[in-house]
């Protein structure tokens, strides 16, 4: 009898798992906890990075006089200076200013997607999310711009000490400097990139069930606000690679 | 067409009045993050490079990351205890990582002259 009375009431009290001490959902919890351990993957991107620009030299001229070497980690701004259709022009940090503002503002339509879920409103969480899908694919876009630029390379390259021109770069070889920067520069981005693609494939999900009104019949548009965490933290990434690899 | 009159057509759309959108501090947020950018860039083009200017950028991002978790991640709003499983994890490994690259030298000093 007492056993039947306890199974058909709800246990309420604190330790019979009757309080929800962090007021948040099980999906969302989990969404926080697996970007805490992807952060941990990107520190320690960043920590590699920390190391080997501290074991090599830092280049000591004038920033005018600057010519790619091995001897030296490069100035970022001499090797990220291309914008497309500028050939030859000398625009530093032109284009991955227009990447980070694409970027943010694709964080911005994002939250304005998760607030517009939160009124039940339909069509907007449609229009916003649609624009950070068209803001995600234009930032891979330039990314492949930039990687493809950085393997072919310029026409004067790095000149040797034999006479002999390095152009482009690949993972052995780097007309920008030390083999190691092209390296990071391929893993870093290339990882941060692999989390925009992903992002953009679940905003798709996310978008097709909005437009069948999966969310709408659920009564909640949680499942935005959770691949809106994962969209916000890639944005973060980019905060401080773009920090750490183009400024500093 | 049998299934659309069963379900009826309010089941995959909207019903009845939708609030106004509160989109102020969003906004907000974005003008913030953008005009920290734009400072960035600033710096970058008039200040030499140097210790001082990377703790300049550093701080900068700092506060960066402070609006995008804090407003758009929505962190700030949520409980203390889920704020603090967040933060402390994330401070112990910005710890780490301020330990490891201030040692880096000596560590890849160590690892060289081993192997040579």
């Amino acid at each position: 009898m007492s056993t039947s009375t306890t199974l058909e009431t709800p246990s309420t009290g604190t330790w019979d798992g009757g309080n929800e001490p962090l007021k948040a959902s099980y999906g969302k919890l989990m969404m926080w906890f697996f970007l805490l351990s992807d952060a941990f993957t990107f520190g320690a991107f960043l920590i590699v990075y920390g190391l080997s620009r501290h074991k090599h030299l830092p280049y000591t001229g004038e920033p005018e006089a600057f010519t790619f070497s091995t001897q030296w980690w490069p100035i970022p701004e001499k090797v990220f200076n291309a914008f497309p259709g500028f050939h030859g022009v000398d625009l530093p940090l032109a284009f991955v200013a227009l990447m980070t503002m694409i970027l943010i503002l694709s964080s911005v339509t994002m939250v304005l997607a998760v607030e517009a879920g939160h009124r039940m409103d339909k069509n907007d969480v449609q229009k916003w999310l649609l624009w950070t899908i068209l803001f995600g694919a234009t930032f891979l876009g330039c990314q492949a711009w930039e990687w493809a630029h950085f393997i072919t390379g310029t026409e004067e390259g790095m000149m040797l000490a034999d006479g002999t021109r390095i152009i482009g770069a690949n993972l052995t070889v780097n007309q920008y400097g030390p083999p190691l920067f092209a390296d990071l520069f391929f893993f870093i981005t290339g990882f941060h990139g692999t989390h925009v693609f992903s992002g953009v494939i679940l905003l798709i999900i996310i978008f097709l069930n909005t437009v069948y009104g999966t969310y709408q019949k659920r009564g909640h548009y949680e499942m935005v606000e959770k691949v809106g965490l994962y969209w916000h933290f890639v944005d973060l990434v980019w905060v401080f690679v773009f920090t750490f690899f183009y400024l500093i | 067409m049998a299934m659309h009159t069963d379900h009826g057509h309010d089941d995959y759309n909207q019903t009845g009045e939708i609030p106004a959108p509160q989109t102020k501090a969003i906004w907000k947020t974005f003008g913030i993050l953008v005009a920290l950018t734009a400072l960035e860039f600033l710096i970058a083009f008039t200040m030499d490079a140097g210790t001082a200017r990377n703790a300049i950028f550093i701080i900068l991002t700092i506060f960066k990351a402070f609006f995008i978790v804090a407003e758009f991640m929505h962190l700030k709003h949520e409980t203390k205890a889920l704020i603090w499983m967040v933060m402390l994890p994330m401070a112990l490994v910005v710890w780490l990582m301020v330990a490891l690259i201030s040692e880096g030298s000596y560590y890849f000093d160590s690892v060289t002259n081993y192997f040579n």
